[in-house]
């Protein structure tokens, strides 16, 4: 079996299970936050249940419009800290405990290897990389595993990936995944488990196997796995606050697919508008003016990621006319980048730095395009108005690349500083 | 079930930020999400859509984010059902939890017209276009799920039943 079917089988208290079978299965956690939440809250009390299955396996986490954009998403913020205090739910993060719920959860030692997690935010994938069968549902689905514990799926087939050769320059996580998704396309792997392997990842950091999974939804993945290894034991043993299971997919699982690349031939990846599935090869991208470079989110706001960008960007400025904004995604992000000098070389080159929020990813506040503004970063859409007006454009890529261009003023690699 | 309607056509990979732009999840409120429902796509469609109407998009529909604002603004705006070659993994899910019939057809998308009045029927799957004549199948809806998309979703059906 893969890992995907093993976890799911454990869960549904069977020996085996098969790709089409369809499953009821126990969460070990489940998430919602401030957009999609106050849906699956509302629904909760309407279905008249008291209380929630666990109240320390549920993360209600404000995130995507904090500190409060508008009056509206205040009153969203607000729904989720009653809901909390009432239910007496651990894990509610909010202010200055908050931060991005994909990167906040794993280090906290909330989300775990052999877990199925469940979502309220297609993102949810992104626990993948630890070895967590983990999807993104709707509220409905939210609200139902918070009455029951439980909830149904169809086990999915799986794809396997295989990443092999020596990583090029600036290539890291986010250029593999880009590549694979310009490769199998949007919908590539739709309503399947994508697994990626190989030496490359072997030899791959916690960062960019996040990168990899948080944006298996973006070829359509269910999930996007990685078989438990010492990297993620390492990552995971000292933060986990439960027990858990390691499942890896055996030498003779079956895959609907096997597909391989070798990876000398990539070289730093730009999705551009209007898909994920848009890429080009960094030489391939021509003459592409910008206005604004993010630097954040689930898929790369971590510590390294900013730590990539800032050995980028030091000692330069940003280019004239343009907005720099770098969003760490948790307060410990924060304080380690802050510790580390990250914030000071930023600040120097003449970025914006941010709290930790989604804001612009989804062009909910904190750095939203105006008509026919142009923005390189490294989030994970680029769909028509992700990031605010319907005629601006949003290039997605590695925080490398994004150092670079926010210096060059135009989309470039740091070979070109 | 029939729905008959006004066929909306649209490509493919529509994905939810054109269906329901992010600058308008700061509610949950069906009939202030209709008013803004696939806005970036046409900005005047929530207007010109009559009760009934049918999308027919291309392969992929509702990709992207889990927002389940996006099956709440399409049937607030009173579109009788979508039709696609396929549709993205939660928004299918999400589809039938806010009783939004949805429809599999892979003819759909490059045969039927813009405007042609068509109707769909849930029983067997037909979906006929009245303006040409033209006879398609989709995968029939069984029975307990018409009931729980004409009990408004998947909550109100499991309430009716408690």
């Amino acid at each position: 079996m893969t890992i995907a079917e093993k976890i799911l089988a454990a869960h549904a208290g069977l020996d085996s299970v098969e790709p089409g079978q369809l499953l009821e299965v126990d969460v070990d956690f489940a998430l919602g936050n401030d957009i999609t939440a106050p849906i699956a809250i509302k629904i909760f009390r309407q279905a008249g249940v008291s209380t929630v299955f666990d109240r320390e396996k549920i993360a209600l986490v404000s995130d995507h419009f904090v500190p409060n954009k508008d009056i509206m998403s205040a009153e969203q913020a607000r729904l989720l800290r009653e809901f909390a205090t009432e239910q007496d739910i651990v894990h509610h993060y909010d202010g200055g405990e908050s931060g991005v719920e994909h990167v906040l959860l794993p280090e906290k030692g909330l989300v775990l290897p052999g877990d199925v997690v469940i979502g309220a935010d297609s993102h949810t994938c992104t626990y993948g990389a630890m070895g967590t069968f983990a999807t993104g549902v709707g509220s409905t689905d939210l609200a139902a595993t918070m009455m029951t514990g439980k909830t149904w799926f169809k086990v999915p087939e799986s794809i396997k990936f295989v990443y092999k050769g020596k990583l090029r320059p600036w290539v890291g996580g986010k250029d593999l995944i880009l590549y694979t998704i310009g490769d199998i396309g949007v919908d590539g792997a739709l309503y399947m488990a994508m697994e990626f392997t190989g030496p490359v990842i072997d030899s791959m950091s916690m960062p960019g196997r996040f990168t990899m999974s948080n944006m298996a939804i973006e070829a359509g993945g269910k999930v996007g796995l990685i078989n438990p290894d010492d990297t993620i034991l390492n990552y995971v043993t000292d933060r986990a606050v439960r027990d858990f299971t390691v499942y890896r997919s055996d030498e003779d699982a079956r895959y609907t697919k096997v597909v391989e690349y070798d990876c000398s031939e990539i070289e730093p990846q730009v999705a551009c508008p209007h898909l994920p599935e848009n890429t080009k090869g960094i030489s391939e991208v021509e003459n592409v003016p910008l206005d604004q470079v993010v630097i954040g989110s689930c898929t790369n706001g971590r510590l390294e990621d900013l730590a990539l960008a800032a050995d980028v960007i030091s000692g330069r400025r940003v280019s004239k006319g343009l907005r720099l904004i770098v969003l760490p995604t948790t307060p410990t992000v924060y304080i380690q980048a802050l510790e580390k000098g990250f914030l000071k070389t930023f600040l120097n080159a003449g970025a914006v730095i941010g709290p930790p929020t989604c804001g612009p990813c989804l062009g909910g506040h904190m750095g939203v395009l105006a008509k026919g503004e142009r923005a390189l970063s490294t989030t994970n859409r680029n769909f028509v108005g992700r990031m605010g007006h319907p005629e601006s454009e949003v290039y997605l890529a590695n925080p490398a690349i994004a150092a670079a261009s926010a210096v060059l003023g135009r989309i470039g690699s740091p070979d070109e500083l | 079930m029939k729905i008959k309607g006004k066929v909306w056509k649209f490509g493919k990979n529509i994905d939810t930020d054109v269906i329901i732009p992010a600058r308008y999840l700061n509610t949950s409120d069906p009939a202030e999400l209709a008013k803004h429902c696939m806005e970036d796509a046409d900005p005047d469609f929530s207007k010109k859509i009559k009760p009934g109407d049918i999308i027919v998009a291309g392969k992929n529909f509702g990709c992207g984010s889990s927002r389940e604002h996006a099956p709440i603004a399409l049937k607030a705006a009173g579109l009788g059902c979508v039709i696609a070659p396929s549709f993205a993994r939660i928004f299918y899910r999400n589809a039938f939890n806010m009783g939004l019939p949805i429809f599999e057809c892979d003819e759909t998308a490059s045969a039927l017209g813009e405007g042609d009045e068509m109707e769909v029927d849930a029983d067997t799957g037909e979906i006929r276009d009245l303006t040409t004549g033209d006879v398609f199948m989709a995968q029939p809806i069984p029975p307990f799920m018409q009931e729980l998309i004409a009990d408004g979703g998947l909550i109100p059906h499991v309430l009716k039943g408690l």
